[in-house]
C-alpha cells in the first residue's frame, strides 16, 4: 500500500505565467478614468444613502418636522426621544422582536450552511446513483416562490399550536435550495478529485475525507453562505407577518406595527426605522467586503 | 459482491501471515460500503427536511386549491375548479395581475440599465475600489419592510418631500398614493433602491471576466468606447444578464413588502390602486381567512413566473445575441483568441509606435 505510485495531480494552472496576463489592466483602460465616473458614481452612491439620512433627518425631528417646507436638513435633537418612545411602545414589543430577531437568524443561517456543506459535498465531490438528477431537481426548485407553502405551514403550525411562536418561522427556513446550489458550485472547483483519491488510497474513509479536507475548504463559501442566510432571515417579513403576532413579533413585523395606527407620526416610526437598522449597519461594517466579494463570486459561477 | 470477497482471499498467501484474510475481507466490503452509502448519508438530512418543509406544502396547496377549507373543522371538501375560476373571473384579479406587472418592469428595467452603467463604471481602474462597491451595496442590507416605510414617507401626497421638491421646480404635485401608476412608481422607487447596487456588483462580475485583450483588440481596429461596450461588454454579459433576469423576475413577481406598507392599512389602496398578487394573496387567506382561494390564487402565480420565466429566457436569447459565439467559447478557444489578438497588438504598435504614444 505504502509503494503506490504518487498520482500525477495536475498544477491548479497548467498554463505560463505569461499566459494569465490578460487579467491584468494594462493600455487604455490601465489609465485612470476621468473624474466624469467619479463625479456619476458619487451621485450614484448619494443615492443609495439618502434615505438613510432622511430617516436620520425626520427621526430626529418631531412631528411637525414633516410638515414643514422650510425644514433643516441638519437632523435635529430628538432622535433619542423618538427613539425611547419606540422602544417603551408595548404595542412594539421592540427589545423582544430584537432578540427574537438575532436568535431566529443565527439558528436558520447555521441550519443552512451544515445541511448545505453536507449535500454539497456529495453533489460536487462523491458519485452516487441519480446525483444529476436530484442536483437539477434542487435547482429547479429555486424558481419556486414561497408563496406556494404559505396555506398548508400555516394549517400545519396552528394544528401544532405554534403559530405565534419562533420555531414556526425557523423551521420552514432550515434548509434552502439555494444553499445546496451555492457550496456545490463551490466545492466542485475548490477541491481537485486527485485529492479526495490520494485519501481514498491512502485509507481514509469517507467521513474522514469531508472532514480533512471537504470542511476545511468549504469554510469561505460557508461563511458567506451564511451571512446571506442571515441578512435574508433578518429581513424576511412575509411569513413572519402571517405566522407570528404582535406578541412576539421579529424586527420587520414590530417595524409595520409602528404604522398601523390610524395616526402616524413619522418621526418615531423613522426612529424605530434607524434603531432596526443598526443592527445590519454593523455587520456590514465588519463583514460588508465578505458580502461583495460573495455576490461578486457567485455572478461568476451563475 | 464475490469478487471483492473473493480478490482478497486469493492475495491473503501473498501477505503477511500475521493478518488473516478475513479481517481485509471486511475491510474491503466496509469502505466499498462507506464509498457506495455515505453520499446518501450526507443528502439525506437536506433532502428529508427539504421535503417536510419544502415539497410537501406545495403538493398540500395544489390539494387545497380544489377545496372549499373549513377553518373550524379543518378540513376540506373538493369542489374541483371552482376557486380557479372564482379567482380567473374577479376584477381584482386582474387589476392585480396589471399592477403587479407594471410594478415588476418598472423595477426591473430601469435597474437593470442602470446596473449596467455604474458596472461600467466601477470596471474602470478606479481609486478606492472596495469603497464604491461597499458604498453601492449599502441598501440592501436595509429590510423592504424599512425601505417601504421611508420611501412611503418621502412619496407622501401632502408634505411628501418629493412632491415639495416637484412644487419647488413648479411641478404641480403628483398624487403618490391616488394615482395607481404614480402609486407603482414610487413602490418600484422602493425596488430600485434596494437592488440596483446588488446586480451591479453581479454585472461587474461578469465584466471582469471577459478578457481585456479584446478592448486592446478593438481599441487597435479603431472601435471608440461606446462601440466596444454594445459590441463587447454587453454580449460578453449574456449569461448573467439571463441569471439576473430570470432572479429578479421570481422575486418580482412576488413582491409583497412594499406594497403592504405602502400606507397604514396595508390592503393595497382603496381601489386597489397597488394592490399586488401577492398582496391580495395575503387579504384572501388571512384577512377573509378563505384557504382555499388563496391556495389556487398562489398556484396561478406560481404558473405565471414559470411562463414569464421561459418567455424571458427565450428573449434574453434572443436580443442579447453573441456575436459568433463569444459567450460559448471554451477556455482554450479564449486563450488562442487573445494570444491572436495580443500578436495583432504588437504588431500593430510595432508598426506604429507614434499612434502608441498617441495613446498613451
Amino acid at each position: 500500500m505504502t509503494a503506490v505510485e504518487p498520482i500525477p495531480v495536475a498544477p491548479r494552472d497548467e498554463y505560463p505565467p505569461e499566459e494569465r496576463k490578460p487579467r491584468r489592466r494594462r493600455g487604455i483602460r490601465g489609465q485612470r478614468p476621468g473624474w466624469v465616473t467619479y463625479a456619476v458614481l458619487g451621485v450614484f452612491l448619494l443615492g443609495c444613502f439618502f434615505p438613510y439620512y432622511w430617516s436620520i433627518l425626520i427621526g430626529s425631528g418631531d412631528s411637525s418636522t414633516i410638515r414643514d417646507p422650510n425644514m433643516s436638513w441638519i437632523p435635529g435633537g430628538n432622535f433619542f426621544a423618538n427613539a425611547a418612545a419606540v422602544v417603551s411602545n408595548p404595542a412594539v414589543n421592540f427589545w423582544l422582536a430584537l432578540w427574537n430577531s438575532i436568535w431566529s437568524s443565527v439558528v436558520i443561517a447555521a441550519s443552512v450552511v451544515f445541511f448545505s456543506t453536507l449535500a454539497g459535498w456529495a453533489f460536487a465531490k462523491l458519485r452516487f446513483a441519480g446525483s444529476r438528477w436530484l442536483l437539477v431537481f434542487v435547482i429547479a426548485t429555486m424558481a419556486v416562490p414561497t408563496q406556494l407553502g404559505v396555506v398548508p405551514l400555516y394549517i400545519l403550525f396552528s394544528d401544532l399550536g405554534w403559530t405565534g411562536q419562533i420555531g414556526a418561522i425557523i423551521i420552514p427556513a432550515l434548509v434552502t435550495a439555494f444553499g445546496v446550489f451555492w457550496m456545490t458550485q463551490y466545492l466542485q472547483q475548490a477541491v481537485p478529485d486527485e485529492l479526495i483519491e490520494a485519501a481514498r488510497v491512502d485509507g481514509a474513509s469517507s467521513f474522514r475525507t469531508f472532514w480533512t479536507i471537504g470542511i476545511p475548504a468549504a469554510r469561505p463559501a460557508a461563511a458567506m453562505l451564511g451571512l446571506f442566510t442571515f441578512v435574508t432571515a433578518w429581513n424576511n417579513f412575509f411569513w413572519p407577518f402571517i405566522v407570528l403576532d404582535r406578541q412576539n413579533p421579529t424586527l420587520p413585523v414590530s417595524l409595520s406595527l409602528l404604522q398601523s395606527n390610524y395616526f402616524v407620526d413619522y418621526s418615531i416610526v423613522l426612529a424605530g426605522v434607524i434603531l432596526a437598522t443598526i443592527p445590519l449597519l454593523i455587520l456590514f461594517i465588519f463583514a460588508g467586503k465578505q458580502l461583495v466579494s460573495g455576490i461578486m463570486a457567485g455572478a461568476v459561477k451563475g | 459482491m464475490t469478487s471483492t470477497l473473493a480478490r482478497p482471499a486469493s492475495d491473503a498467501p501473498a501477505q503477511t501471515p500475521g493478518r488473516t484474510p478475513r479481517r481485509i475481507g471486511f475491510g474491503h466490503r466496509l469502505s466499498r460500503w462507506d464509498l457506495k452509502l455515505s453520499p446518501y448519508l450526507y443528502i439525506s438530512p437536506f433532502f428529508i427536511l427539504f421535503f417536510v418543509v419544502g415539497l410537501f406544502p406545495i403538493a398540500y396547496t395544489a390539494v387545497i386549491s380544489f377545496m372549499d377549507w373549513d377553518l373550524v373543522r379543518n378540513s376540506g371538501e373538493f369542489i374541483g375548479f371552482e376557486q380557479y375560476t372564482w379567482v380567473l373571473s374577479n376584477p381584482k384579479f386582474w387589476i392585480a395581475l396589471r399592477n403587479t406587472f407594471s410594478i415588476f418592469l418598472l423595477s426591473s428595467v430601469p435597474q437593470l440599465i442602470i446596473a449596467i452603467f455604474i458596472a461600467a463604471m466601477l470596471d474602470q481602474n478606479i481609486r478606492a475600489k472596495t469603497f464604491w462597491r461597499m458604498g453601492v451595496l449599502v441598501p440592501y442590507v436595509m429590510a423592504p419592510v424599512a425601505v417601504a416605510l421611508i420611501f412611503s414617507n418621502m412619496f407622501a401626497d401632502q408634505y411628501g418631500l418629493v412632491n415639495n421638491f416637484l412644487a419647488s421646480i413648479g411641478i404641480p404635485a403628483v398624487p403618490w398614493h391616488s394615482d395607481a401608476f404614480a402609486s407603482h412608481i414610487a413602490i418600484a422607487t422602493m425596488v430600485n433602491f434596494r437592488w440596483t447596487g446588488y446586480n451591479t456588483l453581479i454585472l461587474l462580475a461578469a465584466m471582469q471576466a471577459i478578457p481585456r485583450d479584446y478592448y486592446e483588440a478593438a481599441t487597435v481596429d479603431g472601435a471608440g468606447r461606446i462601440r466596444q461596450f454594445f459590441s463587447i461588454t454587453v454580449p460578453s454579459l449574456r449569461p448573467t444578464l439571463i441569471f439576473v433576469i430570470i432572479t429578479s423576475t421570481i422575486g418580482g413577481l412576488q413582491i409583497f413588502d412594499e406594497p403592504r406598507m405602502y400606507d397604514q392599512y396595508g390592503t393595497g389602496g382603496a381601489d386597489s390602486q397597488w394592490l399586488t398578487i401577492t398582496l391580495w394573496l395575503y387579504n384572501i387567506g388571512w384577512g377573509e381567512w378563505n384557504f382555499g382561494r388563496a391556495a389556487a390564487l398562489a398556484w396561478i402565480l406560481f404558473i405565471i413566473i414559470l411562463v414569464i420565466g421561459v418567455i424571458n429566457l427565450l428573449v434574453t436569447q434572443s436580443v442579447v445575441r453573441t456575436e459568433g459565439g463569444r459567450g460559448e467559447l471554451s477556455r482554450r478557444e479564449r486563450r488562442a483568441q487573445s494570444r491572436a489578438a495580443r500578436e495583432r497588438l504588437a504588431a500593430a504598435s510595432a508598426a506604429e509606435p507614434t499612434s502608441k504614444e498617441d495613446v498613451r
